[in-house]
C-alpha cells in the first residue's frame, strides 16, 4: 500500500466537527510532484479535507501519511513544521500585517530568506512593491498571491491551496494559474478547486469528494472527457 | 482613512471637553485643577498596567480574563508586605523597593501561568466556561489574600526608597506628590516599550498576527498554546507590577482588585477590542474621566460614590453609543 513516490497517502478518513460527522471516508494519495485536484460540490468536505490533513480538524479514525510518516494525532504547528504548507480558503492573509510581516512569521529557523525571497518575488513581482503595505490595503488578487507566497517561505514538501481562483477576474486567475504551475516544479501540490477550467489546466490527477466521501479518482484527462461523471458529481459540463 | 480622522477629531473633543470642565468647575483655582490632571493621569497609567494585558489576552485568546484585577492586588500585597517585612529590614531602603516590585511583579507572573496552563488550558473549547472560571480565580484570589493578610488594609509608611514617596515638587502655588510623577513615567515608558515588542519583534509580530486568527498561525508552524502561556504569563506580570508601583501611593488592600478591573474593562471597550492604541488612549481618558469627575462630586455634591461608579457609567455610555470603541473593527 505504501508508495514510495507518494508525498501523502490520506486513507478512509473520518472527520466530526462538533456532533457532526463530515468526512465518511476520505483516501486520497498524492503522488511525488504532482498537482492533485480535489474536486466537489460546494459542501462536500473538500476544505475538511485539507484541514484534516493539516490537523485543524483532525481525524477520529483513518491515516494520514506524510512521505513515511504519520500525521494523525500530532498538532498543526508540528505538521506545518514537516512541511505542510497550507493556503486557507478566502485569503487569510494577516489583514493588519504588512506584506513583509505576513512573510516573516512563516520563516523558520535557518530559512534562508534572501535565497526564498528571489523565487518567491519572481513569482509575484506586485507583492515587492508592496513590501512595506498592510495586507488589508491590497488587491484581491494580491490578497491571494500573498497567502500562496507565505506558503513558499519555508521549503515544504507538500502545499495544500484552498480554491485559489475564487472570486478573481480573469487576468489575476491567468497569472496565478502560471504561479501555481511553476511552484509546482519545485514542491508537490494538493489543491481544491472549484473552476473546471482552471483545475483541467493546473491538475495532473483528481479526486472527487461527493457528501464526505471520496468516490472517483484518476487522470484529469480521462475527466475531461467523461462528460456523464462530471454532469454528475460537479454538475457542470 | 475617514473613520480613522474622525476617531481622533473624537478624542480630541472629549479629553478638551473633560479638561475645560474640570478647568471651569475648579473656578480658576489652577493648583486644584493640576492636582485633578495629575490624579488622571497617574491613574491612566495605572489602568493601562491592568488593561493592556486585559486587551492582548482577550484579543489573542478570546478570553476575559476578569482575575485581572486580582493580580494588580497581588502585586501590591506583595510588594508592600516584603518592603515592611522585619526580617528584611535589614537591606538597604533604596534596594528593598525595587525587590519588593520585582518580587511582585514575578510572582504575579508565575500564578498567572499557573491559570494558564493549570486551569484555562484544558477549557480552550468552552470558552463560557473559561470566562465563569477566571471571575472564580478572582474570587479566590481575594479570598487567599484575606486569609494571608487580613481584611484590613495597609497605608504604606513614610519610608520609601530615594525619597521618593515624601518628595513634592510646586507648580501653580500647588504641591505635588512625586511619586504620582513617577507613576505617569512609568506607564509612559511601558506603553512604549510594549508597542515596541509589538511592532518590533518577532514574536509581537506573531501575537499581532494570533489577534487576527490564532488558527492560521498554528498552521505556519508556530506553537500557539506556547505563545498563550507566554502572553498570559506577561499580562498578569504587568498588572502585578502595576499594583506593585501603586503600593507606596495606594497601600494594599482588597478592594483595589475591582477598583482597577472595572475602569481597565471600560478602558478596553472603549479602545475597542484588541487595539493596543486604543487601551493606551483609552487609559488615559477613562483616567481623567474619573479624576474630573471625582473631584467634582465630592466638591459640589458631597458624594464621593460618583467617582467609583463612573467607569461603568462610561461602560455602559460606550456600549450605546459606539460599541466597536474607539479603535475597533466596525464587525468581526
Ligand atoms: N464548523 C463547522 N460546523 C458545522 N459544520 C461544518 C463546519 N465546517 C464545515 N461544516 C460542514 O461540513 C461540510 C463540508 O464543508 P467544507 O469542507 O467546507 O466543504 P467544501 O470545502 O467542499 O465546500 C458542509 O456541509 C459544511 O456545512
Ligand atoms: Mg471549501
Amino acid at each position: 500500500m505504501a508508495d514510495a513516490n507518494n508525498v501523502l497517502e490520506v486513507q478512509e478518513i473520518h472527520t466530526f466537527i462538533g456532533q457532526f460527522h463530515i468526512l465518511e471516508g476520505v483516501t486520497v494519495t498524492v503522488p511525488s510532484g504532482s498537482i492533485t485536484v480535489l474536486l466537489g460540490r460546494n459542501g462536500a468536505g473538500k476544505t475538511t479535507t485539507l484541514k484534516s490533513i493539516m490537523g485543524l480538524t483532525p481525524p477520529s479514525q483513518g491515516s494520514i501519511v506524510l512521505e513515511g510518516q504519520s500525521l494523525v494525532g500530532r498538532r498543526p504547528f508540528t505538521i506545518a513544521q514537516m512541511g505542510v504548507g497550507y493556503v486557507p480558503e478566502h485569503r487569510a492573509i494577516f489583514r493588519d500585517l504588512t506584506v513583509r510581516e505576513n512573510l516573516a512569521i512563516a520563516q523558520r529557523k535557518g530559512d534562508d530568506l534572501e535565497r526564498r525571497a528571489d523565487f518567491i518575488f519572481g513569482l509575484f513581482p506586485d507583492l515587492k512593491r508592496f513590501y512595506n503595505l498592510p495586507g488589508g490595503n491590497l488587491s484581491g488578487g494580491q490578497q491571494q498571491m500573498l497567502a500562496v507566497a507565505r506558503a513558499l517561505v519555508p521549503e515544504n514538501r507538500l502545499l495544500l491551496i484552498d480554491e485559489p481562483s475564487e472570486g478573481l477576474a480573469p487576468v489575476i486567475i491567468e497569472s496565478l494559474i502560471e504561479a501555481i504551475r511553476r511552484l509546482s516544479a519545485q514542491t508537490t501540490v494538493l489543491l481544491v478547486e472549484q473552476n473546471f477550467r482552471v483545475a483541467s489546466i493546473l491538475a495532473d490527477r483528481y479526486v472527487i469528494i461527493d457528501d464526505g466521501r471520496s468516490v472517483v479518482s484518476g487522470q484529469i484527462q480521462d475527466l475531461v472527457q467523461d462528460e456523464a461523471l462530471v454532469q454528475r458529481y460537479l454538475g457542470v459540463a | 482613512m475617514q473613520r480613522t480622522r474622525g476617531t481622533y477629531m473624537l478624542i480630541l473633543t472629549l479629553t478638551v471637553g473633560l479638561l475645560v470642565f474640570s478647568f471651569v468647575t475648579s473656578a480658576g483655582d489652577l493648583g486644584s485643577f493640576g492636582t485633578t490632571l495629575l490624579s488622571g493621569l497617574f491613574l491612566g497609567a495605572l489602568y493601562f498596567l491592568v488593561a493592556s494585558g486585559l486587551s492582548i489576552i482577550f484579543g489573542l485568546m478570546d478570553i476575559l480574563n476578569f482575575a485581572q484585577g486580582a493580580y494588580f492586588m497581588i502585586g501590591a500585597y506583595v510588594t508592600y508586605s516584603l518592603f515592611h517585612m522585619d526580617a528584611l529590614k535589614g537591606i538597604d531602603v533604596n534596594l528593598r523597593f525595587p525587590l519588593g516590585v520585582l518580587a511582585g511583579t514575578i510572582i504575579g507572573g508565575l500564578l498567572g501561568a499557573v491559570l494558564e496552563r493549570g486551569l484555562l488550558r484544558p477549557l480552550y473549547a468552552r470558552p463560557i466556561f473559561q470566562l465563569v472560571l477566571t471571575f472564580g480565580v478572582a474570587i479566590v484570589f481575594g479570598e487567599a489574600l484575606k486569609a494571608i493578610w487580613g481584611t484590613e488594609g495597609y497605608g504604606w509608611s513614610t519610608v520609601t526608597s530615594f525619597g521618593i514617596h515624601q518628595s513634592q515638587f510646586e507648580i501653580f502655588g500647588r504641591q505635588f506628590g512625586s511619586y504620582r510623577l513617577f507613576v505617569v513615567a512609568v506607564g509612559v515608558a511601558l506603553i512604549v516599550l510594549i508597542g515596541l515588542l509589538l511592532q518590533r519583534t518577532r514574536i509581537g509580530i506573531i501575537i499581532r498576527a494570533g489577534v487576527e486568527d490564532s488558527e492560521m498561525v498554528e498552521a505556519l508552524g508556530i506553537n500557539v498554546r506556547a505563545v498563550f502561556t507566554m502572553v498570559f504569563t506577561l499580562g498578569c506580570a504587568v498588572a502585578a507590577f502595576g499594583g506593585a508601583i501603586a503600593a507606596p501611593f495606594l497601600g494594599a488592600n482588597l478592594g483595589m482588585g475591582n477598583a482597577f478591573l472595572l475602569p481597565a474593562i471600560a478602558v478596553v471597550v472603549l479602545g475597542g477590542l484588541g487595539s493596543y492604541m486604543g487601551t493606551a488612549i483609552g487609559s488615559f481618558m477613562v483616567g481623567l474621566a474619573v479624576a474630573v469627575i471625582a473631584r467634582f462630586a465630592s466638591e459640589f455634591l458631597n458624594q464621593t460614590v460618583w467617582a467609583s461608579i463612573t467607569p461603568m457609567l462610561l461602560l455602559i455610555l460606550i456600549l450605546l453609543l459606539r460599541p466597536s470603541g474607539l479603535f475597533g473593527k466596525e464587525s468581526r
